[in-house]
């Protein structure tokens, strides 16, 4: 049986169903016991299982991210949840140089499958340190799995490859797409979810638009943007295709290049930074394979390389949107 | 030493101020929920964004920064808008920042969490923990250039179960800087009450591990705020070296605006009402004959101005032209 649920409400059923099904599933965070986590995502965790498996951690990141990898090496699967990807700086060293690298370091020997769940975006006024996506600076560091869900179905679905993936995974979850009732959210987030467990592969994009015209390649809450422009962009003639890249890593080159192939144009749209990120390597991975093939110069919409600012009208001024997607389209395609 | 010593002036400026933020964080929250209503909506209305307010903890900001001088530095935390008063950071530019303005102290860009006032020497930031190693910087800037100037770095509870709070005690024990940690323990760190975070009673006798001065003190009591922040801040004056301070204080209102406190026991915010820092301050001034009620409510009178005019300020300024999110990234022109 299916039914419509909010990302949030998704990705604590999926955790839930893997804590029943292997009992060294368990969580690790702030407030993510009885607050149910400040964005719901281990909502109702608690009273199913108790304070053991539950943990309300201090505020001592670099201590319960470490203790992750010492939990993994055990035969443990660790889920820690840190708020907001802003905070990770001061977590970084156990994330980077140990989690990433224990399974290559180790030749094999050691198997981390640790899940590491944060929230990303922006678009409320919550300023440079709790605004960001960073998804980019996790993705540049060779080991981490990159996990980007964009509605409730794959939310659940991905949460559960996650778990059961071998490796560390780092599964981001936008703010505005979590369907809080307090936060702004497409209701298109909010999709059928099938009661019963099930996985969505990690690696695989999604085309969740076909068109012949331009291949606008996103994640997270901007494939929304990209939708609702290829509305408007139908009425001018244009057919915009929308790719859900749904994971950077491992990256599904395959379907972009595909897409590419059959439109010949190619925007990226990215929540972040535009600099050294997301934008770069997926143009740079078509590029290298079908440049020759390309109709237009490819294109990216990110972040311009500043900090998020406060102000509403600052944050929409550099906040990538539906109308700087229609109008990047408009000028490729003419 | 006792009320009796502290002249009647220093005793009405101190009433002055914890009134003054008492009002402001109270008129603040008013006008944050407009335009948040009926539905809560984090992005909307003139303060959009997180906002975490002060209410209850006066007596920290207050007993502590009436030693300081405008060069001593205070970094504050998340929670930070009691020591911008305390510290004189100018209350119209303060809140036209909140507002989003152009005219406010960073001119929108950093907002309610990120205030910043170099003629004050007064900083703050949305990450938690992090105030500690900044102020130790302050400290050795002080002893480099041979002045007397002081560095105090707030922190909450939570904070200091973060690794840059033992590391910066060290530093700066080791170094013997003149630098204040001053914790505020208002018992909570968003829904994780400290006794289960905390492995001590007291933050205070993590003093011991770094053999520097630890005094806890009753928030309840400016006075005895005064007094230990007095000793703290002339050990730091004469080079003796840094001291940790835990003032504890009840927060009066939610983590965050919004904040449905579902976690929190009906008796603790009963507690936090008996132990109104600026009630029972009001009540000293008059039980002791101190000051009149005519005295007290020209004060009031008097705040409730200023706080109004702020307001008036921040809601008739211009929002900052929209380019202006585009630069500033870097000193000396982008
Ligand atoms: C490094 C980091 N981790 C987590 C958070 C999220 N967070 C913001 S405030 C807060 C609780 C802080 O508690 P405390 O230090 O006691 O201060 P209080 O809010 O009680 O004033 C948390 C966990 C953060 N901002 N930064």
């Amino acid at each position: 049986m299916a039914r419509k649920l909010p990302m949030y409400k998704a990705i604590s059923e999926a955790i839930a169903q893997e804590m029943e099904r292997d009992e060294n599933v368990f969580v690790m965070g702030e407030d993510i016991g009885a607050y149910g986590g400040i964005f719901g995502a281990t909502s109702g965790l608690l009273e199913k299982f108790g304070l053991d498996r539950v943990r309300d951690t201090p505020i001592s990141e670099s201590a319960f991210i470490g203790a992750a990898l010492g939990a993994a090496s055990k035969g443990m699967r660790p889920i820690v949840e840190l708020m907001f990807v802003d905070f990770f700086g001061v977590a970084m060293d156990q994330i980077y140089n140990h989690i990433a690298k224990a399974h290559y370091m180790s030749g094999g020997q050691v198997k981390m499958p640790i899940v590491i769940t944060t929230a990303i975006g922006g678009g409320y006024s919550d300023a440079a340190q709790h605004s960001q996506c960073l998804y980019g600076l996790f993705a540049h560091v060779p080991g981490l799995k990159i996990v980007i869900p964009s509605n409730s179905y794959d939310a659940k679905g991905l949460m559960i490859s996650s778990i059961r993936d071998d490796n560390p995974v780092m599964y981001f979850f936008h703010k505005g797409l979590m369907g809080l009732g307090w936060m702004p959210s497409p209701e298109e987030a909010a999709v059928e979810v099938p009661e019963e467990p099930y996985t969505v592969p990690i690696g695989e994009a999604k085309v969740v638009r076909e068109g012949d015209d331009v291949t606008i390649a996103t994640v997270s809450r901007m494939v929304y943007e990209a939708l609702w422009a290829a509305e408007e962009l139908e009425k001018a003639g244009i057919n915009a295709e929308v790719l859900d890249l749904r994971t950077l890593v491992p990256l599904d080159r395959k379907t972009l290049i595909n897409s590419v192939k059959k439109t010949g144009r190619l925007l990226v749209v990215d929540e972040d930074y535009m600099s050294y990120g997301m934008s770069g390597e997926v143009i740079t991975s078509v590029v290298e394979k079908v440049g020759n093939e390309l109709k237009a110069l490819p294109r990216r919409i990110a972040y311009p390389d500043v900090p998020v600012p406060y102000s509403r009208v600052l944050e929409k001024f550099v906040l990538p949107d539906k109308e700087k997607i229609i109008a990047a389209v408009k000028e490729m395609v003419q | 030493m006792g009320v009796e010593e502290i002249p009647k002036e220093t005793l009405l400026e101190m009433y002055r101020t914890m009134h003054k933020i008492r009002t402001y964080e109270e008129t603040l929250a008013k006008w944050y929920y407009e335009g948040k209503s009926p539905r809560f909506d984090i992005s909307a209305g003139p303060i959009p964004g997180e906002l975490h307010l002060s209410s209850g903890q006066e007596s920290a900001a207050v007993g502590m920064c009436i030693h300081l001088k405008p060069e001593d530095a205070v970094i504050g935390t998340h929670r930070a808008h009691h020591f911008a008063i305390a510290k004189g950071v100018d209350l119209k530019k303060m809140t036209a920042e909140i507002f989003g303005k152009a005219t406010g102290l960073s001119g929108g860009k950093g907002g309610h969490m990120h205030l910043f006032d170099v003629s004050k020497n007064f900083s703050c930031s949305g990450i938690v923990g992090a105030s500690f190693p900044q102020a130790v910087g302050v400290g050795i800037a002080a002893k480099l250039k041979g002045e007397d100037y002081v560095a105090v770095a707030v922190g909450g509870d939570g904070a200091a179960n973060q690794g840059t709070f033992h590391e910066a005690l060290n530093l700066a024990a080791v170094w013997k800087l003149p630098v204040i940690f001053l914790i505020e323990d208002n018992g909570w760190a968003i829904s994780v009450p400290k006794e289960k975070s905390t492995a001590v009673a007291k933050n205070s006798e993590r003093a011991k591990a770094y053999g520097i001065p630890g005094v806890s003190v009753d928030g309840a009591d400016v006075i005895a705020v005064y007094e230990v922040a007095k000793e703290a801040v002339e050990r730091a004056r004469r080079g003796e070296g840094p001291s940790l301070i835990e003032v504890r204080t009840y927060r009066l209102r939610g983590h965050f605006e919004g904040d449905p406190q579902l976690y929190r026991p009906k008796e603790d915010l009963e507690l936090a009402k008996e132990k109104d820092p600026l009630r029972n301050f009001e009540k000293l001034l008059l039980e002791k004959g101190i000051a009149t009620e005519e005295e007290l409510s020209r004060i009031r009178e008097e705040n409730e101005k200023e706080v109004q005019e702020a307001i008036d300020f921040a809601l008739k300024s211009p929002y900052p032209e929209p380019e202006e999110a585009l630069k500033g990234v870097f000193a000396g022109g982008d």
